[in-house]
């Protein structure tokens, strides 16, 4: 099996994110519930990965990192506890549904959002961002990259507008954590939502985010805590503040070796790896007659993703061909995100998305393209 | 029983908080250790540094270099 679906979650994982988790699952009780040494064990694990991950994005300490499962329940947690009735906020057709329903709910109840679009590249305009700040915008939330397109999201650009207005700027990272290098006082973030289990390569079920000291949320959910037990209400210290019940601590325990992969493999050399085969990959497909490549690879600064079509064909039959005749793993449809479908016009077709990883090889590369220009000539 | 003795407990606002407290004391070499909150003591996190009283001053110069944030210090009488 040749695997290209690394945007819907990376597959191979470094052997130290394994052996973690086992590890974990045989000393790990339950972390900040008593000082026992498995309960000590698993704190002294978790607090590890929060001091990891809150240098990986230059948080200013470990105690702003709160882990979720999920981008998707990190920007529901920021989205909802953050926007209230009257609120404006700006987004983008760039945007997952992980952030696109939230907002919808939002507005919903009395909010209001405008959307920006895009260019015929799929590249959305900062001075249109900008002109669309009013009095009552509260923030300005949107993706560092689209999972269809690949491209990016200048966070430097929007960080200034939102400093600028005084808007709180929340960003999803899904796409390029673990691959980007993404410093969230350097961009003025004040909320960024990741995902373990893409470029992080933790395990399934481990996420988290980053919140600006200063900046209070509103909690999603409350419950135990393992701290003032007799206090009516969920603790509002951070990060206990926003994570209520059993953290998943053995998957933070992978989470927490991935990160320290990274940084021992160094994001240039992954992201120099990855852009060498997205590159590769590009170049073998785009001019093969009928394939149609969307998104802008006029520049070095884009996810490593390829999204297209062949002609008319359905995406998912072409997707269904290349996985039962070539073995190829890749993802067709609509990938949770309608307005960049509805922005290309491929809402009817969807796209075939093919996405590499550190993992992936340029032998894979090329049997990739082989199977396209097979594929394209049938 | 063992007898008990005076010690220094230091409480704190989050678990975060006391695994900070526990990793710097241990680069710092400054002996103690995480212990569940005794009961006279009314405090935030379940976990509180329990350390002989002789180590006052170093403690709070570790808690000073860290910005580790306590939420009280007692003197309790502890096995």
């Amino acid at each position: 099996m040749i695997y290209m679906d690394n945007a819907a979650t990376t597959l191979h994982k470094p052997d130290a994110v394994k052996t973690a988790v086992l590890a974990a699952l045989d000393t790990m009780g339950n972390a900040g519930r008593g000082a026992s040494e498995p309960a000590l064990d698993a704190s002294r694990i978790i607090y590890g990965a929060r001091e990891k991950l809150a240098r990986f994005f230059n948080a200013e300490s470990a105690a702003q990192i709160v882990f979720t499962a999920n981008s998707t329940e990190s920007l529901n947690i920021a989205i909802k506890g953050l926007i209230c009735p009257g609120d404006h906020v700006i987004t983008t057709v760039l945007e997952h549904n992980s952030v696109l329903r939230p907002l919808y709910e939002c507005r919903e109840r009395g909010a209001e959002l405008s959307i920006l679009g895009c260019d015929e590249k799929g590249n959305i305009s900062y001075d249109e961002m900008e002109r669309e700040v009013k009095e009552n915008t509260k923030a300005i939330v949107c993706t560092h990259a689209s999972n269809l397109t690949g491209n990016m999201i200048d966070l430097k650009k929007v960080g200034k507008i939102a400093g600028k207005h005084g808007l709180l700027f929340v960003v999803d990272a899904s796409q390029t954590a673990g691959v980007w290098p993404v410093d969230v006082r350097e961009n003025g973030i004040d909320v960024l939502c990741f995902t373990g289990h893409k470029g992080l390569m933790g395990p399934q079920g481990t996420g988290g985010m980053y919140v600006r000291p200063g900046v209070r949320i509103r909690p999603l959910l409350s419950g135990g805590s393992g701290i003032d037990t007799y206090n009516p209400h969920h603790p509002s210290q951070m990060p206990t503040a926003l994570e209520a019940g059993t953290l998943n601590g053995h998957g933070i325990a992978g989470l927490s070796a991935a990160v320290s992969f990274l940084e021992e493999t160094g994001l240039d050399v992954i992201r120099a790896k990855e852009q060498s085969l997205m590159r590769r990959f590009y170049e073998g497909i785009s001019c093969i007659p009928g394939v149609k490549v969307y998104g802008d690879f006029g520049t070095e600064q884009r996810a490593a993703i390829v999204s297209f079509n062949i002609g008319d064909y359905d995406s998912s039959e072409v997707s269904d061909e290349l996985n039962t005749e070539y073995g190829i793993v890749t993802r067709p449809g609509a990938h949770c995100a309608p307005l960049m479908h509805q922005a290309l016009g491929t809402v009817e077709q969807g796209a075939v998305r093919f996405s590499f990883s550190y993992y992936n090889t340029e032998e894979e590369a090329d049997a990739a393209i082989q199977a396209v220009k097979e594929l394209a000539q049938e | 029983m063992r007898k008990k003795v005076l010690k220094l407990v230091v409480t704190f606002h989050t678990t975060a908080d006391a695994m900070a407290m526990e990793k710097a004391c241990k680069e710092a070499e400054v002996p103690g250790r995480l212990i569940p909150v005794p009961r006279e003591i009314s405090a935030g996190c379940g976990l509180a540094w329990c350390a002989p009283l002789s180590e006052r001053e170093k403690l709070l110069v570790v808690m000073a270099e860290h910005g580790i944030e306590q939420e009280d210090l007692h003197e309790c009488m502890l096995l």
